[in-house]
């Protein structure tokens, strides 16, 4: 499953429309203790988490996440916006609750 | 790949903003030379934690990458208030940073043991009021 799949079958706003949505999507993982996530996330994860400043970014980047998701409306800063573009990370916004993005997303994947 | 590959950054303090952008771009230089995947990974995680490390704890530092054909040693030099106790900074879960720092994500004290974890080769050399050095070699 891509990205742009995934963010299809959550009804997930693309808040990075020219990032590269194609990653293909292997796992899912939520947390927002940013060194937690780097040494536990798995490449190909969406990861979930309600940070929004621009950190998330390389965190993506350099734990080669497939997406980042913001849950439960949280609005983006617009320099995380434009800092994910230009490192072709794909940032997806959604209306439901981080649980449940896990269990979706999971169920999707199993 | 042939010669040497010589990098540098200044990691202006307390500009988290910019932080993780030299890890990047390094990561960014490893893939490009066909580095292998996994390689690439440790020492971009390493790295990131440490330019991380330099930018909350020591007000900033510099990053010098020097990359050959078996691996990619990077120094990072802060003149920040040193580790009075190295072993009980490396241990999970310990860490001083501030509330502000912790309310962005970090100050998990997961940093030093994940650069422990990825880097082949670690060197840390502190002194308190003069500042840290963190030597991470990871081999292709
Ligand atoms: N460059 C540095 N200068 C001064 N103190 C440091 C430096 N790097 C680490 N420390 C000290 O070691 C502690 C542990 O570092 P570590 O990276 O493991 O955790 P952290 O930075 O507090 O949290 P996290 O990395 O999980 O976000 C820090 O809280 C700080 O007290
Ligand atoms: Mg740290």
């Amino acid at each position: 499953m891509t990205v742009a799949e995934l963010a299809a079958k959550l009804g997930a706003r693309i808040l990075t429309p020219q990032a590269n949505a194609q990653q293909e999507v292997t796992g899912v993982y939520c947390g927002d203790l940013l060194s937690w996530v780097m040494s536990h996330a798995e490449k190909g994860d969406a990861w979930i988490t309600v940070h929004t400043h621009v950190n998330i970014v390389a965190v993506a980047v350099l734990a080669e996440l497939a997406c980042i998701i913001i849950p439960e409306s949280i609005e983006v800063d617009d320099g995380t916006v434009a800092r994910a573009k230009e490192q072709g990370v794909t940032l997806l916004g959604s209306d439901l609750k981080a649980a449940e993005l896990c269990w979706r997303i999971y169920e999707m994947l199993r | 790949m042939s010669g040497i590959i010589r990098l540098h950054f200044e990691l202006p303090g307390n500009d988290l903003m910019s932080a993780g952008e030299a890890s990047s771009s390094v990561k960014k230089k490893l893939n490009q030379l066909g580095i292998n995947p996994a390689a690439v990974k440790k020492a971009a995680i390493a790295m990131y934690e440490a330019e991380i490390n330099a930018i909350i704890h020591a007000g900033g530092g510099t990053l010098a990458v020097t990359i050959t054909k078996d691996r990619i040693n990077i120094v990072i030099s802060d003149h920040g208030p040193g580790i009075a106790d190295l072993d009980l900074a490396m241990q999970e879960g310990y860490s001083t940073a501030p509330d502000y720092i912790r309310e962005m994500g970090f100050g998990a004290g997961m940093g030093l043991p994940n650069i422990k974890r990825n880097a082949d080769r670690l060197e840390i050399k502190s002194a308190v009021g003069q500042g840290t050095t963190v030597e991470i070699t990871v081999f292709f």
